[in-house]
């Protein structure tokens, strides 16, 4: 099992400090996570970021316009929907946060229309962003676009396959696709190429990088960003029922919209919350990308986090049925909040995300993303233990881009077609 | 051959990289530090390639294949998974290593940070005096986050060689050269290793800066690749570093002793 990673005495100190908004320190540190393991090409870069983030994010102007953007152009407010029939099947009272309805179909939109604002603001010529489901380089091509900055996206090649509708949508909204051939051919390889690229023109291109990963400040920033997830979510609990949910869920891969929603509730001590991660085929090492749960403090792509590595410190390639989940690393303060005991995670194999996946279906006429039924499946499990009590899921993003996995899993369209056909 | 070296046993680690450096340059010529992937392309060759390098270096870069190496371009991008699905590690480099010792130059490991950290510091830095490794280059662990690293390696009087790069700010370009040891890493060009053709037309004003920073000699690294560069560079650094060219040269199968001769018989 894995080691004490922070003493029982400095655990509570660390979580007053993070809910006093003391972390990540002047250093980027959450406690012994974060920090900036980054090329001394790109330490200039990052200070320059840093100072932009300081300047901007507390600037009434920016925040002024922001806050428009995201008014009108992304359409926040997103909803909290009351899910009767999986209330009734779970024996719980289920409210779900509907970031599927934000513009372009996911929480992504947020960071990257932030960080967009912040680029122009910052003079940059163009953006470079790595993605994994595509829901980050959609949200970045819109944005930029908007925003009237050019964009690049890297992509792997096995997630360019698997969610081709995405490539599709970011070509039409303006952006380069490159897919990544080296390496794993997913998420992670698409981050190194992205790096690889700023690397070479650090001064003129902006890494608009989409979870709460990276060198100091990136996960900061990502999280500011993604915190009005967690602030409106809370908001509108407190309007809708009077009070707040027993127990929060959310997808982590990178862990941007689990950050973004439990970021705001984690001073609320009564709120249990409670990150999925992505279980894949099995509990072996290489099958799955259970970081928080199997993996060891390591440094992957500028961050001291947990780590999938292998006994030589080689990173692990791992195995999800959603891109947006198969990555090998977590943001430094998931792994803080559970080395301090805030936040428990636990994991959804690939086969339960998708019974939970057609379970919202079925039952709410709302398909989630497979990232997304990660959290309705942690969810389920949770509530058949815990009868009678109120919780909130996290729907980061909406199921369309899965069509070519569904297709292939339910093949539910297949019959329909070839009697069309005949 | 290099000139006369001096007597390496009674000086540091550290020393022994600048003092190999000082005793080519002193000669009037410049040193030339070639980078290999340990064990590529053939495991069973690393010795006696490394051996053969070190017979005509001034001091050798042995790198430590890492599975997500963000700051190298394509070759050794394609070495480092090579050389991991072969097989290779830290620890049997390690192994290896001492097993060989001692070698005609000096011996730098150049790694990015997880290995490292995944061996643990201490034992990584006992590990490297009998293996005859006298220091380090990490480019994924800036100045910043070095203290740990840099005082179990200060213990054994190895060195964290820093880099510096043409966007270093001045005050921090200082600070850099100040907390070098070996020698100073001035990377030539913005960019991934093996990456540019031609080196731009600022950087002997660049190396010149660095120079007048520092007593340590100064290398120039990324993007050299023929002894017409070396020959350009000559006047303006103490040291080249080869590393994707030559790397290449060892794919194809040719004698590396015979390319770094071309690039040092540069006039």
């Amino acid at each position: 099992m894995q080691a004490e990673l922070i003493a029982p005495a400095e655990r509570a100190g660390l979580l007053k400090r993070l809910v006093a908004g003391e972390l990540p320190d002047a250093r980027g540190r959450f406690g012994p996570f974060g920090g900036r393991y980054a090329p001394e090409t790109l330490i200039p870069a990052l200070e320059r970021l840093e100072a932009g983030l300081r300047r901007f994010l507390g600037d009434p102007d920016f925040q002024a316009e922001l806050g428009r953007e995201l008014r009108e152009w992304v359409g926040r407010p997103t909803a909290l929907s009351h899910a009767p029939t999986l209330s009734r099947r779970w024996g719980a009272n289920v409210y779900l946060k509907r970031e599927d309805l934000a513009h372009t179909g996911a929480h992504k939109i947020n960071n990257a229309l932030g960080q967009a604002l912040l680029a122009k603001r910052l003079g940059a010529q163009r953006v470079i962003a790595e993605t994994g489901a595509g829901q980050h380089g959609v949200a970045t091509a819109a944005a930029c676009a908007r925003v009237g900055i050019p964009c690049i996206v890297y992509m792997g090649a096995v997630d360019v396959q698997r969610q081709a509708p995405n490539v599709e949508r970011m070509v039409q909204l303006g952006a380069e696709v490159v897919p990544v051939k080296g390496g794993d051919r997913t998420l992670r390889a698409a981050i190194d190429e992205a790096f690889r690229d700023w690397v070479s023109d650090p001064n003129g291109s902006y890494y608009l990088l989409g979870s709460a990963v990276g060198p100091h400040p990136y996960p900061l920033l990502v999280r500011e960003l993604q915190s009005v997830i967690g602030r409106e979510a809370r908001a509108q609990f407190i309007e809708r029922t009077g009070g707040l949910p027993d127990a929060v869920f959310a997808c982590v891969g990178g862990g941007s919209n689990a950050i973004g929603l439990f970021h705001p509730l984690v001073g609320d001590a009564s709120i249990e919350l409670i990150g999925v991660e992505a279980g894949g085929r099995s509990a072996k090492l290489g099958d799955n990308a259970a970081t928080l749960a199997t993996g060891r403090p390591g440094v992957l792509h500028g961050t001291y986090s947990m780590l999938l590595q292998d006994e030589e410190g080689q990173v692990q390639e791992t195995h999800s049925i959603s891109a947006g989940l198969d990555y090998p690393g977590v943001g430094p303060e998931h792994a803080l909040l559970r080395a301090i005991g805030r936040v428990t995670y636990v994991s959804a194999t690939d086969d339960e995300a998708l019974d939970a996946l057609r379970e919202c279906c079925s039952s709410e006429g709302i398909l989630p993303a497979i990232e997304s039924s990660h959290a309705f499946a942690g969810a389920r499990q949770w509530a058949v233990r815990n009868p009678g009590k109120t919780i909130l899921i996290g729907l980061s993003g909406r199921g369309d881009k899965d069509m070519p996995t569904l297709s292939q899993v339910f093949g539910g369209a297949r019959k329909i077609l070839a009697e069309a056909g005949q | 051959m290099s000139p006369a070296k001096p007597r390496m046993n009674q000086l540091q680690p550290h020393e022994r990289i600048t003092a190999a450096i000082r005793a080519t340059t002193s000669a009037g010529r410049t040193a030339l530090v070639p980078y290999i992937t340990a064990g590529y392309p053939q495991k069973d060759q690393f010795i006696a390639t490394l051996k053969a390098i070190a017979g005509e270096a001034d001091v050798v870069e042995v790198g430590v294949p890492f599975s997500d190496p963000m700051a190298d371009g394509v070759t050794i991008q394609r070495a480092s998974h090579a050389a991991i699905a072969s097989g290779v590690s830290l620890r049997w480099i390690l192994k290896e290593l001492t097993a060989a010792a001692p070698f005609d130059a000096p011996i730098v490991l150049m790694s990015y940070l997880n290995p490292l950290l995944n061996l643990g510091y201490e034992q990584l830095a006992a590990a490297c005096v009998p293996a005859g490794v006298c220091g380090f280059i990490v480019p994924d662990l800036p100045l910043e986050e070095s203290a740990d690293f840099v005082a179990a390696l200060d213990a054994r009087g190895l060195a964290l060689i820093q880099l510096v790069t043409p966007a270093t700010p001045p005050e921090r370009l200082k600070t850099l050269c100040t907390a070098s040891r070996g020698f100073v890493y001035a990377v030539t060009v913005a960019g991934i290793t093996g990456g540019a053709k031609e080196l731009p037309p600022e950087v002997p004003a660049y190396l010149e800066r660095v120079r007048a920073l520092t007593k340590l000699p100064v290398c120039a690294g990324f993007g050299v690749r023929r002894a017409e560069q070396v020959r350009n560079l000559a006047p303006h650094t103490d040291g080249v570093i080869v590393g994707s060219a030559l790397v290449e040269h060892l794919e194809a199968g040719k004698d590396p002793v015979e390319f770094l001769r071309e690039l040092r018989a540069a006039p």
